[in-house]
């Protein structure tokens, strides 16, 4: 194997572990905002130890977040110089306002989320929360803005040639709403939502199980379903405007996702099925003429197939892109069953008193987790084998001074470190729920008796007497 | 290229990425620094102490680099591109370090175990120190320059980089963020552990003096390209001079106990020393060793001017957006630390 193959692996490693924690805090930072509003309007106690609850737990994601997500920002030189060179003038200015607008505000005010209760007036608090929240949203408008460009480039002009070549930006604008930033941003926001969201109901519903903390439990996984429950139906309808964007600007990653090799004959929409790269053909269960209705709502209209392009400009793994893009949308419809029957169930009033759905949704948490994943792995094996669709190639991306055995080293301590990091975060996760939300303290929220209490204390030191009494300690030690 | 206020779009923006550095130099420096002295403390208050004090404020203090990299990647692709995949190991072993850093910080207080509390103390002075160092040793391998051929592919060895000159660079970094970062401590503690503090302050300026000084003199003996603007403009050596009475003055506020003080004579110690690192690379961004005319400089290595245009706008409304809130947070954090049931 070469380099770009151990490049590629690395690259999607490093950032299919990374995706595991953004999405969490997107979502749970959002059920977060409802939990410590809910405690304002209505004063309750379990309100207030349900946000501290969940502010621990969104520390310990946040800080992994954080520390793999600087990979991802320094592989792109490292491994990928050349490809940094072709988009930086474009992709830069994404980057660039990411972190002075979105990640600088999350990880301000963080500190505040965190270590503020006793700091802070509850407002404030509030107010940090909402800041964090929105910091780790606008995130993922700059970073998916960037990766859409590369899906459908727009505002943009080519100049110079050879390894030299780079895109340069022409209309700013044009490159942040390319036509498939706002759907994909919405996209990636619902799918983050659902993962925040299902994994607050997932403890919810395991302490239910195990009868602790009931009122608590209870109340957590209303306010989960209900972010879940709207998010799955939203979810359906930027799902397929989605695919419709893909169909008018990557045909040939639509007849991967589908599976679909014949221009020719109508194109059906398979449920499940196998993709055979080499015999060129698909089988599966399938809905005849499907995906021409999907497209063109008529069942017999052709759709471009696979064959139609030049093998070169074909994603390279077909069936990848097929199998990844069906199992995010059988997860999408699952969660849309789950969600309607829980909601349904607790309009009933009998939601509480089901166990099985219960220990559904205490395992549920992977299936957004899988969803994220998988429909990344869709967007960006079918780019493939473009790293800028139609632009450049991702063999011609590579850093030309990097070695494979670099690459190859760099992978395996990345591989070491991330397994270690995913058991002590399994591990200690594990430990907080088993904790549960009981012996928060009290908040103290009067900031402003404690600015008095500092003040004089500084007043003191000014006068000497701190400086008396710090020499005495001195001469002791010595 | 289109100019503001008589420089350049790319001048403005290699003074952008550079206030950058240097904001995160003096920012993370102190967080760098505290975690580089922690295994000095002995008891299990005084760590926890000495932890919270940048508790709430470490991860805000690394975004800044986060932007200085972003900042790279869109003003100068190719120097960013050139940097990266030429100090390829580096910064490999860098990024290990920064994780293990932060997860040290995050998990060190969620078992009470001892073991458990020393490995991570272990594992948070070690990545500090590895951080320091390396952020030296990337400092010094700019200075010198780099072998790059016509196109900015690194043309060197990974052992290339542990020269004599970027080894003092990185241990001199090392100790200027020990120093700031004892400083900072000292600002943020009471009683025993600030009394322990003042001596380390004391220590650790004076293992930065030294690693100055010979720095200094072995810039000026071996490394002649790094004084060159400076002896071409005489005027110009004043920079060096208040430099050195802002160190005195650093030490001067330690024994008056007016630590608050000393620290701000620290970053703006810190702020001059990348000045003059700025002023004498100026125009260039990285030198080429091979053929001075294959140096990037902010002519041939920047984006187009549209770009840098752009995101000097975004420059102009981010930055003071973030001292803002960096402030608030810093504001609501000042004083003494004191634990509770939220600390580390």
């Amino acid at each position: 194997m070469d380099v770009e193959i151990w490049a590629r692996i690395q690259f999607a490693f490093t950032i299919a572990f990374h995706y595991i924690y953004p999405p969490l805090s997107i979502g749970l930072g959002l059920c977060m905002v409802f939990m410590e509003g809910l405690y304002l309007k209505t004063g309750n106690k379990v309100y207030h130890n349900m946000t501290r609850f969940f502010t621990r737990i969104f520390g310990l994601i946040f800080g992994i977040g954080v520390a793999t997500g600087i990979v991802m920002e320094f592989e792109f030189g490292t491994n990928w110089a050349t490809y940094s060179k072709f988009v930086g003038d474009v992709f830069g200015s994404a980057l660039a306002a990411e972190g002075i607008f979105a990640f600088a505000l999350e990880s301000g005010f963080l500190g505040v989320l965190l270590f503020g209760w006793n700091r802070v007036s509850p407002k404030v608090h509030f107010f940090s929360t909402i800041m964090v929240t929105l910091g780790s949203m606008f995130s993922a408008i700059w970073i998916v803005v960037a990766n859409s460009w590369q899906q459908t480039p727009a505002g943009y002009h080519i100049v110079g040639e050879g390894l030299k070549t780079r895109a340069e930006i022409v209309d700013f604008w044009a490159m942040v709403f390319n036509p498939s930033s706002v759907t994909r941003v919405m996209h990636v926001w619902i799918g983050s939502f659902l993962a925040g969201s299902l994994f607050v109901m997932s403890i919810a519903a395991w302490y239910l199980i195990k009868k602790k903390h009931i009122d608590f439990a209870q109340r957590a996984f209303k306010i989960g379903l209900m972010v879940a429950l709207i998010s799955s139906y939203t979810q359906l309808f930027y799902g397929s405007k989605s695919a419709d964007i893909v169909e008018k600007y990557q045909p040939a990653k639509l007849a991967a996702m589908e599976g679909h090799y014949d221009t020719l004959s109508k194109a059906h929409m398979y449920l499940v099925g196998w993709v055979n790269k080499t015999k060129e053909t698909t089988t599966g269960i399938y809905i005849p003429g499907g995906l021409s209705f999907m497209i063109h709502q008529d069942f017999n209209t052709p759709v471009r197939g696979l064959k139609s392009f030049p093998a070169e400009d074909r994603p390279t793994s077909p069936n990848i892109v097929f199998q990844s893009y069906h199992i995010m949308i059988i997860i999408g419809m699952l969660l849309i069953g789950l969600t309607t029957l829980a909601a349904f169930l607790l309009w009933k009033k009998k939601l509480f008193e089901k166990k099985w759905l219960m220990i559904v949704f205490v395992w549920a948490v992977a299936l957004p987790q899988i969803a994220n994943q998988t429909g990344w792995y869709t967007a960006e094996t079918g780019r493939q084998p473009w790293v800028v669709y139609g632009l450049l190639r991702t063999s011609h991306a590579l850093s030309q001074s990097v070695t494979k055995n670099q690459v190859i080293f760099s992978l395996v301590l990345f591989t070491a470190v991330y397994v270690l990091l995913f058991i002590l975060f399994i591990y200690l996760l594990n430990k907080k729920i088993l904790h549960g939300p009981e012996g928060e303290g009290e908040s103290v929220h009067n900031p402003r008796q404690q600015e008095m209490t500092e003040v004089f204390s500084e007043h003191k030191e000014e006068t000497g007497l701190q400086k008396n009494k710090d020499e005495e300690i001195e001469r002791e030690i010595d | 290229m289109a100019t503001f206020l008589g420089l350049e779009y790319s001048t403005w923006w290699f003074l952008v990425i550079g206030a950058v550095f240097t904001g995160y130099a003096i920012l993370d420096g102190f967080d760098l620094g505290a975690g580089a002295v922690h295994l000095f403390f002995n008891k299990e208050e005084s760590r926890r102490i000495a932890l919270n004090a940048i508790g709430p404020v470490w991860d805000g203090n690394e975004v800044w680099l986060v932007i200085g990299g972003g900042a790279l990647f869109a003003g100068f692709p190719a120097v960013y591109a050139a940097i990266f995949s030429a100090f390829y190991i580096p910064f490999i072993l860098f990024l290990v370090a920064l994780i293990f850093r932060a997860i040290s910080i995050e998990f060190r207080s969620k078992e009470p175990m001892l073991w458990w509390r020393k490995m991570w103390d272990i594992s948070y002075t070690v990545s500090s120190i590895i951080l320091s160092l390396s952020l030296g040793l990337i400092l010094g391998n700019v200075l010198i320059g780099l072998p790059l051929d016509a196109e900015g592919n690194y043309k060197g060895t990974t052992m290339d980089f542990l020269n004599p000159y970027s080894i003092m660079v990185s241990v001199t970094t090392l100790a200027l963020f020990m120093m700031h970062g004892a400083i900072y401590l000292v600002m943020k503690t009471e009683r025993r552990l600030y009394a322990k503090l003042t001596i380390i302050v004391k220590n650790t300026t004076i293992f930065f003096v030294i690693s100055m000084l010979m720095l200094s003199f072995y810039t000026l003996l071996y490394v002649p390209h790094l004084s060159i603007r400076i002896k071409e403009n005489p005027w110009l050596f004043v920079l060096p001079i208040i430099m050195v009475l802002s160190l005195a003055n650093v030490t001067r506020r330690i024994t008056q106990r007016r630590y608050r003080r000393a620290f701000l004579s620290s970053s703006f110690s810190i702020s001059l020393l990348l000045i003059l690192v700025a002023i004498e690379l100026y125009p260039s961004l990285v030198v080429s060793t091979l053929n001075p005319a294959w140096s990037m400089t902010v002519k041939n290595a920047s984006a187009s001017e549209k770009s840098l245009g752009i995101m000097l706008i975004v420059a102009a409304i981010g930055v003071p957006l973030v001292g803002i809130y960096t402030s608030f947070v810093f504001w609501t954090f000042k004083g003494k630390v004191k634990l509770d049931e939220t600390s580390y």
